[in-house]
């Protein structure tokens, strides 16, 4: 079994809860939590979106709201396919992602694959 | 489909392809364009799910894929700068330039950084007022609101050391292109339902009608894409070309008007060279003339480019639809994820990783014969 290569999702949008919201300079901001992550999230583009609230969120910002249960069945569906972590990875353990990458002959030698 | 027999809408699924199977009376080309999608559908075995009839063709929506080669070079000539901070998504971190990566350049001494937001770009800025911070700003329309709030925001607070390397690409033109290119074979498509969260899907119906061909908004879970597939098919069997919402919880026709109005602001329509592609007419945005200060190819002024890509790679065929990946001769031996030599293998978006990462060296095609012949 090959180990998966999962950096990043680039346009996929995840969902969270919105617990707190407040005034951060020019933006509305929200602590959001997915399954347990706690992110700061922009507002701005859901001004419809109130404490309680869920929406998706795309590079830590809120796309649109939607409904609870779907939130939560759609959070336990990223999780199993491995794609929550991925998307919310901290800056260390991307660059140890892009840096576990497997292996393969190396085409110029200068990286002691075989 | 480890991951669907095991989620307990498994039953659905086997319904709904169930379901395909009999409707599919004519084979037909269906192109998912999101590579995020592409990565669903190959780890989760949808494609084996469908009659043989049913191709999915891969598209070219991974914006780290389609990211200009000029472009890699020129972000990785700015990282390398003294008293540069480097900003990035972490897919870009292995793309591979005409010499090296961003990763390499990091390992060189570059100051290059992995960011969750853009406005944690805008956040280094305020915070290291003697560097020059950058944000690599590439992506799809789902990207854009959050790379032009970011810009807003640096030219609302006067930041003088925050700039954007913009490379936006934009779904419909994109879909124009493959629908005019000669040896077209794309009958259906599966639009990018995290795109048309931002910009619902009032720019499709044109096309739907110009092209006569059926646009279906789908979403990115197993049974989402069984979905859009369903609906798709079911056009094509009984002769219709609709624009239909198959992700309504959450697509609107309008999408988020907010995001747009600020898209407009902030950007303008450009033509785009997009990898393995070409140029392709008014595919892509650009900072416009009251944000132009704030993009990084006018305040770095990189010049001497010279780009090579490798002899070998047939990444633009891969995202034309025209192969699949393991029908590259390079696929699994010369390119891998640890050394790509096109950007449709680094990205977990690129459809050569998914490919290698769920261990697809042979064909859909192949491995249902093997299926067959074992039985």
């Amino acid at each position: 079994m090959r180990a998966a290569y999962k950096v990043f999702t680039m346009c996929l949008a995840i969902p969270g809860k919105v617990e707190e919201i407040f005034q951060e300079g020019d933006l509305r901001i929200g602590r959001v939590n997915f399954g347990g992550i706690i992110k700061r999230v922009c507002l701005d583009y859901v001004p419809e979106v109130e404490v309680g609230d869920y929406t998706i969120v795309h590079v830590g910002f809120a796309l649109s709201k939607i409904d609870e249960g779907e939130a939560v069945r759609t959070l336990a569906v990223f999780r199993e396919m491995g794609m929550l972590e991925e998307e919310l990875a901290g800056e260390e353990e991307q660059f140890a992602r892009a840096a576990a990458a497997p292996q393969s002959p190396c085409p110029d030698g200068s990286c002691n694959t075989q | 489909m480890k991951y669907l027999t095991e989620f307990r809408n498994g039953e659905i699924a086997q319904r709904m392809a169930r379901e395909i199977h009999s409707i599919a009376t004519r084979p037909w080309k269906i192109m998912e364009v999101c590579g995020g999608q592409t990565h669903s559908i190959i780890k989760n075995g949808i494609d084996q799910m469908l009659p043989a009839g049913i191709e999915m063709i891969h598209g070219p929506g991974c914006p780290v894929c389609v990211t200009p080669l000029e472009l890699i070079d020129k972000a990785l000539a700015i990282a390398a700068q003294p008293g540069v901070i480097f900003c990035s998504f972490g897919d870009m971190l292995r793309v591979p330039g005409t010499e090296g990566d961003l990763f390499q350049v990091k390992g060189a001494g570059g100051d290059v950084r992995v960011v969750y937001s853009p406005l944690d770009a805008v956040e280094l800025a305020v915070k290291n007022p003697d560097k020059q911070v950058v944000f690599f700003g590439v992506g799809f329309e789902t990207t854009a609101p959050a790379n032009a709030m970011s810009v807003h925001l640096a030219k609302r607070q006067g930041l003088k050391n925050f700039s954007l390397l913009v490379s936006h690409v934009l779904v419909p033109p994109a879909i124009a292109a493959i629908l005019d290119a000669p040896a077209n074979q794309v009958q259906g498509f599966l639009l990018a339902g995290h795109v048309c969260s931002v910009m619902g899907y009032w720019e499709y119906p044109p096309l739907a009608e110009k092209y006569k061909i059926p646009l279906v908004v789908t979403g990115f879970e197993p049974l989402d894409l069984l979905d859009g597939i369903r609906r798709a098919v079911i056009q094509l069997a009984t002769g219709r070309h609709e624009v239909e919402n198959a992700y309504e919880r959450i697509v609107t026709f309008d999408g988020n008007r907010a995001a747009q109005k600020l898209l407009g602001e902030v950007f303008e329509v450009t033509d785009r060279a997009w990898r393995g592609i070409g140029v392709i007419p008014k595919s892509g945005w650009r900072l416009n003339d009251a944000y132009r200060d704030f993009d990084a190819e006018e305040r770095f002024h990189i010049t001497g480019i010279h780009t090579e890509e490798s002899p070998l790679c047939r990444a633009g065929d891969v995202l034309r639809g025209a192969i699949k990946p393991a029908e590259c001769s390079a696929f699994g031996k010369e390119c891998t994820p640890r050394h790509p030599l096109g950007a449709t293998m680094v990205s977990s978006e690129g459809a050569c990783a998914a490919y290698f990462n769920y261990g697809r060296f042979i064909s859909a095609d192949e491995l249902a014969k093997t299926v067959v012949s074992c039985q």
